[in-house]
């Protein structure tokens, strides 16, 4: 006797079973009615082999078929009575988020630590000194006495006269004063950095500004070589720049070191100044009580705009200090810690 | 200093190309600035010849010449020069090539044109259509075998090096002092000029004297002089090589000076010996009211402290800036004193600065501090060049008034301390090699020591790591070897000032505030500004750059609540700034003491407008939230008090900030009439906080407590108190209780049913014990124990709820 198989009749009366199907348990006794073993679609499905060799195909694959569409209507159904179990609403969930605040630290501070920590890790301690400063310690004790040719190099501002009879103060134009400062009460082995705001009295452009921050730094023991110098620096700026950064150490003149040299970097094709350094001169190793036969070392000094300037592709130094908060933002991705 | 290589290589031979020869010279020390081509591009300017002249036939002034120029044809160009000759070489510009157009001076593209009905198919110039000079009667016909048809630029231009001299080598402002580079840099050797003449029998001595009253300002004047000069243009190759180096030819005098200022780079001045008063010399400061006229056509009235050449009775030039008008070398000189002195660098800046605007190059060498040995080098060659070029015989010596002269030292330098200085041992060879070719005599003294002495040109090798310096640099810095520190890490220092602004830096940004750094200087009204009640005084700056802001700060608050005011235009929604930085308060007789302190500034509107979102205009409240966050940050237990005697902020809404009952800070609303002085508008809230008095008052050890594993009780306290008691204290008491962990004030009301001048205040109680479960009976002793205290240290009421 021919099997009469009604599949329309079928997926008909199982969605309405399905619609009426209002909570995990009657979802379950739907399954097991349509889709367990004893099914009624898994009855058609064994039956198939029972049709006429001419009906099988057609009928196998439409129940087949009708199988996956149910077990998606079923999904779908288990998904629907989930939702509505919850209790609140559906949202637009593209609506704007409600944003925290996103505080910044100031790129120079960012540089700053970096250029901090990096001199940290390699064991360099980190001191500050004062910005206005003697004369003194500023230019004579570095070997730049009044009238000498290299004043030129940095033009100074002064502290008006307070009548107070004492000795002519200036903003310091350098953190270098630090360096004579550090060694009147420390003994080698030294090793430090020194950050701090400097002033020039020089006219405002996009390279220039009157008030910058420099990192200063000393190193004296024994017998350190220019090798020292350059095998720190070159350390420095690898893990400031990246370990692929080129570099290079020109002749340059400080007259608080000899030799003297400018370490440049090879900075999208261009090789830019970084930083000013030197083997510390003999004679400030002298007035520091130090046997210069004995102990040498090297100083370096670099501005932090400058470098915060090539990390951050910042194209006007002055924007540092106009403090505007749409370019403050623009920090907003860096958190630089201490 | 322009460095034209035409030049330098009369004294030294090089093998490079002119941008590697600039690369070694800056890795040395001598920075290269920029390389200029003189004498333009000259496109489509190249060496021709005229093969043929002929009259044009319709202009009587204008022939036609046939030119050769190493291409396929000869071109037919008309031309007007009157020494036009066939067989000449000339620089011939072909269509297409920029000439310098007569009218405008600008380069002007040479089109084919037709002159008289003629077709030109070109141009021959002259120097002036070069832009080489002014000269434009004939054209210019070139000496040279080059093959026709070659570049112009290959056989007229030159090369010219701009280098930036360091402060230390003055010697890097002559060109032989570059060749001395260059022959180091290249184990080459210099070619020292001629210096050379004869001299007649008279002894200049009996002729003239120079007296020096100011040895400090003039440690040495020579003098030489010269009879029986011509007066003239100067020959061609001296005036080809002082325009290549920028100077302007004068005469044969004068340029045989400037030639050997730029040669030796020690400036030298021709006087006419005729005009000076009993024909000798005195160098003096000047005398008060005593008036110059300078080459320059200027006159100036001197100051004491100017040092001036004078005669026996005037002034007749600014020494080492620029000689007199008077003296100045004219075609009726015959007898010359040629000048060749050292002055003091600081007097010549002052004097510079006085009377001229940008000094002159003669001034610009001796700020530089020349050495005074470098003087009878460059009298001898300058002479000899004066007779050379001028004719004339010198009287034999040389007047030389030397008050300066130092014993020149030798520096002994071993091979240890190079190799302990540059980390490697070069070989006496090399080591000899460099310093010769540098011109700095030396001698090896066996062992291990080298004995060298500074050479006249420069005054920086004094002792013995200045040495080690020219070897460490001829040999390049990027040849030496690179290690790594060795040795034991020292001790570091401990600063809690400036942990403290780090770590304060970090919490505030966390919570959301903006970092700003502003600039040290503000005006003394931006200081009164925001210290209506006056503030303390400030230290003023002799030369501030802007003459308003001439005080350093001694508050953060000028530049902090500008730069608040000028970011409140861009800033929806709310705006929170911080500022840590340094103020500086006067110190008398010593160093300013430098305070860190701490400035936030909040205000505008909690969010920008939102769906559903929070919005109300930030109040004191936020600030103070900010506050105790930085208190938990930081680990300070922050107490305010109301009221702040701070006339910047509004006396209702403000307070001063205690840690352990010393004040380090103030908190509160900034006066409106205060914040709009700086163009800040609205509400401005204001945390101002002295870390350099806040960081001794933190730290030391801390013992992290471990939370209770026991449960809280949790109470509400409705109390009725006074309405001016400040809900601080109450909660201060609550407290107080041993077994109190957290309170949290959540309602304030007052009005019905609640008696006037009374409030309610609502207290929610978190009751834990480290140590135990609390009963019922524990929670209710407690809080009996607490109302107790309240109603008699307060009056405070419980509410019935």
């Amino acid at each position: 006797m021919a099997l009469e198989v009604d599949l329309d009749g079928l997926e008909s009366e199982a969605r309405s079973a399905l619609a009426t199907a209002n909570d995990a348990d009657a979802l379950e006794d739907w399954r097991v009615d349509w889709l367990g073993r004893r099914g009624r679609l898994t009855t058609v499905l064994r039956g198939v082999r029972d049709l006429p060799v001419e009906q099988r195909p057609a009928i196998g694959a439409g129940a087949n078929r009708l199988k996956g569409e149910l077990e998606s209507a079923l999904a779908a159904r288990q998904a629907e009575l989930a939702a509505a179990e919850t209790d609140g609403p559906t949202i637009d969930v593209t609506l704007p988020g409600r944003r925290p605040p996103l505080g910044s630290l100031h790129p120079v501070t960012l540089t700053r630590r970096t250029m901090e920590r990096t001199f940290r890790d390699l064991g360099f301690d980190v001191v500050e000194g004062p910005d206005i400063e003697l004369e003194e310690y500023n230019f004579d004790r570095l070997r730049i006495p009044a009238g000498h040719p290299a004043r030129d190099m940095w033009d100074t501002i002064w502290i008006a006269d307070d009548d107070s009879g004492g000795p002519r103060q200036l903003l310091r134009t350098h953190t270098s004063p630090m360096q004579i400062r550090y060694l009147e009460r420390r003994e080698p082995p030294i090793r430090v950095i020194v950050p701090g705001a400097c002033y020039r009295y020089e006219a405002t452009d996009a390279t220039h500004e009157w008030m910058l921050t420099q990192i200063e730094g000393l190193v004296i023991d024994q017998d350190l070589s220019f090798a020292h110098l350059k095998g720190t620096l070159e350390a420095f700026v690898r893990r400031m720049f990246g370990g692929e950064i080129e570099t290079r150490f020109r002749c340059d003149y400080f007259p608080f070191v000899e030799p003297g040299a400018e370490l440049g970097v090879r900075w999208q094709g261009d090789w830019l100044e970084v930083l000013g350094c030197g083997m510390v001169h003999p004679e400030i190793i002298e007035d520091a009580g130090l046997d210069s036969s004995r102990y040498t070392g090297f100083a370096f000094g670099m501005g932090v705009e400058r470098v915060a300037m090539l990390q951050y592709g910042v194209r006007d130094i002055r924007h540092f200090y106009r403090n505007d908060v749409r370019f403050l933002r623009e920090f907003d991705r860096f958190r630089g810690s201490a | 200093m322009d460095v034209p290589l035409k030049w330098l290589a009369q004294y030294v031979d090089w093998d490079l190309t002119v941008e590697a020869l600039a690369h070694r010279l800056s890795m040395a020390g001598a920075e290269v600035e920029s390389i200029k081509r003189s004498g333009g591009a000259w496109e489509h300017v190249v060496v021709g010849r005229v093969e043929a002249v002929e009259p044009h036939p319709n202009a009587d002034r204008l022939r036609l010449a046939t030119v050769e120029h190493g291409g396929n044809e000869p071109l037919q160009v008309v031309c007007g020069a009157p020494n036009l000759a066939a067989g000449q070489t000339i620089a011939f510009a072909q269509v297409g090539a920029a000439l310098i157009d007569p009218s405008t001076r600008e380069p002007r593209k040479l089109r084919k044109g037709k002159i008289r009905g003629v077709t030109s198919m070109g141009m021959i110039c002259s120097e002036r259509e070069l832009g080489l000079s002014d000269e434009h009667e004939g054209i210019l016909v070139l000496d040279t075998d080059a093959a026709l048809g070659t570049p112009l630029a290959d056989v007229l231009g030159d090369v010219v090096l701009d280098i930036k001299p360091t402060p230390n080598r003055p010697d890097h402002f002559s060109i032989l002092g570059i060749a001395r580079e260059v022959a180091a840099l290249t184990d080459g050797a210099v070619r020292e000029p001629l210096d050379s003449y004869p001299e007649a029998p008279a002894s200049a001595g009996d002729r003239t004297s120079v007296q020096i009253d100011d040895p400090e300002g003039c440690p040495r004047y020579t003098a030489i002089l010269i009879e029986g000069v011509r007066v003239g243009p100067s020959p061609q190759w001296m005036q080809d090589a002082l325009s290549s180096a920028g100077m302007r030819p004068i005469n044969n005098i004068v340029d045989s000076t400037n030639y050997v200022m730029l040669e030796w780079g020690q400036p030298l001045h021709a006087f006419d010996f005729g005009v000076l008063r009993e024909r000798r010399i005195v160098v003096r400061r000047a005398r008060a009211g005593e008036q110059l006229a300078l080459l320059d056509g200027s006159n100036i009235e001197l100051q004491p402290d100017d040092l001036v050449i004078a005669d026996a009775e005037r002034a007749v030039a600014l020494a080492g800036i620029m000689g007199g008008a008077e003296s100045e070398i004219s075609d009726d000189t015959t007898t010359i004193l040629l000048e060749t002195a050292n002055f003091q660098e600081a007097s010549i800046r002052r004097s510079r600065a006085r009377h001229t605007e940008t000094g002159t190059e003669a001034s610009r060498r001796f700020e530089k501090s020349l050495n005074p040995e470098l003087c009878e080098l460059a009298a001898r060659r300058a002479a000899a060049l004066i007779i050379e070029t001028a004719g004339g015989q010198a009287l034999s010596g040389i007047v030389d008034a030397y008050p300066g002269k130092k014993h020149i030292p030798q520096v002994v330098v071993g091979q240890p301390r190079i190799e302990q200085i540059l980390g490697l041992l070069p070989s006496v060879e090399t080591t000899r090699g460099i310093l010769t070719a540098l011109g700095i005599s030396n001698r090896w003294l066996p062992p291990n020591r080298y004995s060298v002495s500074c050479p006249p040109w420069r005054s920086d090798i004094n002792v013995p790591d200045d040495v080690v310096e020219e070897i460490g640099r001829i040999i390049g810095y990027d040849n030496l070897p690179s290690e790594p520190l060795p040795g034991a890490v020292p001790e570091h220092d401990i600063d809690p000032e400036r942990i403290l602004s780090e770590r304060i830096r970090d919490v505030l940004s966390g919570l959301g505030l903006r970092e700003i750094i502003t600039y040290a200087a503000v005006s003394a009204d931006e200081l009164d500004a925001v210290s209506p009640d006056g503030g303390s005084p400030s230290i003023q700056l002799q030369n501030p750059m802007n003459t308003e802001r001439d005080r350093m700060r001694t508050s953060l608050r000028p530049w902090g609540l500008r730069t608040f005011g000028l970011n409140q235009r861009e800033s929806r929604g709310g705006l929170a700034l911080f500022e840590v930085g340094k103020v500086f308060l006067p110190n008398p007789g010593g160093l300013a003491t430098e305070r860190r302190m701490l400035l936030a500034l909040i205000g505008g509107d909690l969010s920008p407008s939102m769906h559903g979102g929070e919005q109300r205009p930030l109040d004191f409240y936020d600030a103070k939230g900010v506050l105790e966050q930085l208190g938990h940050g930081v680990g300070a237990e922050f107490a305010i008090a109301q009221h702040a005697a701070d006339a910047a902020l509004s006396p209702g809404q403000s307070a001063s900030v205690t840690v352990a009952g010393q004040s380090v800070g103030v908190i509160g609303r900034v006066e409106p009439a205060v914040a709009s002085q700086f163009n800040a508008e609205g509400d401005v809230f204001a945390l101002e906080l002295s870390i350099s008095e806040l960081a001794p008052l933190i730290g030391g050890a801390v013992t992290v407590a471990s939370p209770s594993v026991y449960p809280a009780a949790v109470e509400d306290l409705a109390l009725i108190v006074d309405e001016s008691l400040p809900a601080g204290e109450l909660e201060a008491a609550i407290r107080g209780n041993g077994l109190v962990e957290d309170v949290e004030l959540f309602d304030v009301y007052s009005g019905e049913p609640i008696a006037d001048g009374s409030k309610s205040l609502a207290f929610r109680v978190h009751y834990r014990s480290p140590d135990r479960t609390l009963s019922e009976r524990d929670v209710e002793k407690a809080r009996r124990g607490i109302v107790r205290r309240l109603a008699s240290q307060f009056g405070a009421e419980l509410r019935d709820s």
